[in-house]
């Protein structure tokens, strides 16, 4: 599907961001970017979790305002007050997080905000008739009447598609469209996208899936750290390029921690099951089997709905197997409580801090000593000066920078945010620790040193589990990498493990 | 990097700290306010007595408030306080009238002690109830607290058949005298109902800032997945508060109609409301995690006294629920702008 690119360089620039930043009280989500849309063509950009990707959409299309800079569109400066706005200019978006109303139907769905009148109020035989045509477009089988609910992730997807196409917008940004899709539903994507750019549609393309973008982009603009690093056409630029650009040249996550000998069993899992919490016939954990030794430090990779999330909740408490054990130095445990296990060595860091890591109403401090409280509690009472000594120590173990223990939470950035999740858990003196996602939504300086500061808990004994959807992740400080494909083990490779090899065991080139 | 970090607003957490002071303080202003007003327009409210009548009636409401926090501070609401506290006071006056055991053709009248304990008992388990339906069987606590204030209210009418007990004195003879002590009786000039608010707030200060049970409540609060991955018993919190939130009810019955020397099935209707009001003028977050004991107390003498003072300088009843109500939602009002001024702080 890629076409020649000379024709390309001449087509004018629809919209445009000047000098465009954005930062969210001390985070710089994105530090004055520079952004073209070229009518007709397809504009991918690229870059890992956190780079300011998501950001710059919504700027764009009018959800959020810059802090600074400016947008042009058809050469004039324009200031969005709202996506409404936006969308009455001709820009709509396809959001990466799925913003449909589960409880109605596909057709209100798409027309949900700017619903067809008629004499009669709401005309539902035309929505109706619109929306079938749309899911024909689409080539699904879905009916318009059925609600969002009932339909799997990647249908609502196609129904979050065809919300946006249904507007015959000039410029349609999609904000990894494909998470949820099936190769075929892929396809079909792709074969609307060249459709809608022979009618002169402009596209903005994110996605993880590199080559898959690389096969319908027309240029590519790569942004690092909230700053556009490079540029390019699509003829100029190939996977290397691409990636190179996203991480940096000199970009390292550190090695393998060696020098010394791995310990006893920490812990092993044995024949695990798990079925869906959301009440499917099917296990997010299928009969798994792991062991992870003392001092070793183990990668999970896996995409989304791999199970990975569901086996760490598992091993941590909040949910329950049906089947098989969990065994931490020998002794069973599924059977005993969060609290029980935290107190027996075994720390979660969950995959969404916000949700599950913090709690927002309090300080840095009494976040960074909510796990082990009964550590400073001297009869009936918390000792301050205990406590006051562990939130210390923590800070400088897990070199947290904020103004101090009193700071509020939301004054950190996502890094630090982040540190203080994975030392609040350091602090009960794991011999454990899993870590689902550790690097989600910081900054590469931030990931770094989270990998540093675990290859350091490794070397003194601590058997670390971490997983991730990133490669390059996988290919830093662990000592095996175990990849997970709906909720099985699909393969285990050692420290030398390739890209490649990863991404081939995952089921990733099947875009499932 | 983006890892600079701008200097926080301090939290409130220990240590005294101006921005704390003038957090807490907003109640506190309200407060010099209402008795510097009242006092300008009534001669007779600026008097030692005055203030000590006052307090006792404050006491009720603040016994009930101390409770609604705990259990506002876990993100929840009970609505069955006021019921709670009904039929407690008729237990405790039906204990008071002596219990009558037809296989042995005696009437017990157990001793005052024994009433109290048995009435707080029962409070702790209406409470234990919420609890268990709110952490447990996962009804919202709104509605679940909801029906337990009906279903207490019935009871408590049940009971009496819709009638008040009325000699809840005592008598020599029976050896169950001192009920009126509770309501009635001072030491240093400072009634016992008071004390015993004061007593109670202190508790649940001690508790609240000093212990883990607090920093779990607190947290479990501010965001209970979170407190839950940190180890916290959740569930364990949920039904504590609940039940401590029912049986400071039951103290707040035994007060009123230790004051009263009666108990009824109506008494302390709508007064859920009025203690909620008290939490949220405290400066509380109905969402959970954010409150004071300290606040608390001042919302619920800023009601006191104000409606106290309405009384006093002669306005309407009618009236008083008219500003009562725009204290509420000032009160609010107030907290919103400096959420809002604080940025996004969740």
């Amino acid at each position: 599907m890629s076409t020649e690119t000379a024709k390309f360089d001449t087509a004018e620039v629809v919209l445009a961001a000047r000098n465009v930043a954005k930062s969210y009280g001390a985070v710089h989500a994105l530090k004055g970017v520079n952004f073209d849309i070229h009518r007709g063509q397809v504009t991918t950009l690229f870059g890992e979790n956190g780079a300011g990707k998501s950001t710059l959409m919504k700027i764009l299309s009018g959800v959020i305002q810059p802090s600074s800079g400016e947008i042009i569109l058809d050469g004039q400066p324009v200031h969005f007050q709202n996506s409404t706005h936006a969308r009455d200019l001709g820009i709509s978006i396809i959001h990466q997080e799925l913003s449909l109303a589960p409880n109605l139907s596909v057709r209100d769905n798409i027309f949900m905000g700017r619903e067809i009148k008629g004499p009669l109020g709401v005309d539902f035989a035309e929505e109706e008739r619109q929306a079938r045509k749309l899911m024909q477009d689409l080539e699904q089988d879905i009916d318009p009447l059925t609600p969002v609910e009932d339909l799997r992730l990647g249908q609502q997807q196609i129904v979050e598609i065809a919300r946006a196409l249904s507007v015959d917008s000039r410029i349609l940004i999609m904000d990894e469209p494909t998470s949820a899709l099936s190769a075929t539903e892929v396809e079909v994507l792709f074969k609307v996208i060249n459709d809608l750019t022979t009618k002169g549609v402009s596209i903005v393309y994110i996605s993880h899936h590199l080559e898959e973008a690389l096969l319908i982009t027309d240029h590519a603009v790569v942004l690092r750290d909230g700053a556009m690093t490079a540029w390019a056409p699509r003829a100029d630029i190939d996977l290397n390029w691409i990636v190179r650009n996203m991480v940096g040249e000199n970009y390292n996550l550190g090695a393998p921690p060696d020098g010394y000998e791995f310990g006893q069993t920490a812990l092993a899992v044995k024949n695990m099951v798990v079925p869906d919490p959301g009440g499917n016939a099917y296990n997010v954990v299928d009969n798994l089997s792991l062991e992870v030794k003392a001092g070793e430090v183990v990668c999970i990779y896996g995409l989304m709905g791999a199970g990975r999330s569901e086996l760490m909740e598992t091993l941590a408490g909040r949910l329950h197997a049906a089947s098989g054990r969990i065994e931490l130095k020998g002794e069973e445990i599924s059977h005993l409580s969060i609290a029980q296990r935290i107190a027996r060595g075994l720390a979660l860091v969950p995959e969404d801090r916000q949700r599950d890591g913090l709690v927002q109403t309090m300080s840095v401090g009494q976040n960074l000593s909510l796990a082990s409280i009964t550590a400073f509690t001297r009869g009936l009472f918390t000792s301050r000066r205990a406590e006051k000594a562990l939130i210390a120590d923590s800070i400088k173990r897990v070199t947290v920078k904020t103004s101090g223990p009193d700071a509020a939470i939301g004054s950190l950035s996502g890094g630090n945010q982040q540190k203080v999740v994975i030392g609040k858990m350091m602090a009960t003196n794991p011999q454990v620790i899993l870590l689902d996602e550790p690097s989600r939504g910081i900054d590469i300086g931030a990931k770094a040193e989270v990998f540093r500061l675990l290859a350091e808990g490794a070397k003194r004994g601590l058997a670390v589990v971490y997983t991730t959807s990133e490669v390059s992740e996988c290919l830093s400080i662990a000592h095996r990498i175990i990849v997970m494909h709906k909720g099985r083990i699909t393969a285990e490779f050692g420290a030398d493990a390739t890209k490649e090899m990863i991404m081939a065991a995952s089921g990733e080139q099947h875009a499932a | 990097m983006s890892d600079t970090t701008k200097p926080a607003p301090a939290t409130r957490s220990e240590g005294f700290s101006l921005l704390k002071l003038l957090l807490e303080g907003r109640a506190f202003f309200a407060l010099i306010v209402i008795v510097a007003v009242f006092s300008y327009l009534s001669p007779n409210y600026f008097t030692t007595s005055n203030f000590l009548i006052m307090a006792s009636q404050v006491a009720i409401f603040g016994l009930l408030a101390i409770g609604m926090l705990l259990v506002i501070l876990n993100g929840g609401i009970d609505l069955s306080v006021g019921s709670i506290l009904a039929l407690s006071g008729v237990i405790g006056g039906a204990l008071m009238q002596g219990v009558e055991i037809d296989a042995l053709g005696v009437i017990l009248y157990p001793p005052v002690w024994a009433v109290v304990v048995i009435t707080l008992v029962v409070g702790a388990l209406v409470g234990a109830v919420n609890g268990v339906l709110v952490a447990y069987l996962k009804v919202p606590a709104f509605v679940a607290t909801l029906g337990v204030m009906y279903v207490a209210r019935g009871v408590a009418l049940l009971m009496t058949n819709g009638l008040t007990y009325n000699r809840l004195a005592g008598s020599p003879d029976l050896g169950n005298t001192g009920f009126k002590w509770l309501g009635s009786e001072r030491i240093a000039g400072v009634p016992i109902s008071v004390l015993v608010l004061a007593f109670c707030a202190i508790v649940a200060w001690l508790v609240l800032s000093r212990t883990a049970f607090g920093r779990w409540l607190y947290a479990s609060g501010g965001n209970e997945r979170a407190a839950e991955l940190s180890g916290v018993p959740v569930k364990f919190v949920k039904v504590t508060v609940y039940t401590l939130s029912g049986m400071l009810s039951a103290v707040a019955g035994l007060v009123l109609s230790s004051q009263l020397t009666s108990a009824g099935p109506t008494a302390g209707t709508t007064y859920e409301l009025t203690a909620i009001a008290a939490v949220v003028i405290g400066g509380a977050a109905l969402t959970g995690g954010r409150g004071t004991v300290l606040g608390t107390m001042l919302g619920a003498f800023v009601i006191g006294f104000l409606s106290a003072g309405l009384v006093i300088t002669g306005v309407s009843s009618y009236w008083q629920t008219v500003f009562t109500g725009g204290v509420i939602v000032l009160a609010v009002l107030m907290n919103s702008i400096q959420t809002g001024k604080g940025g996004r702080k969740a």
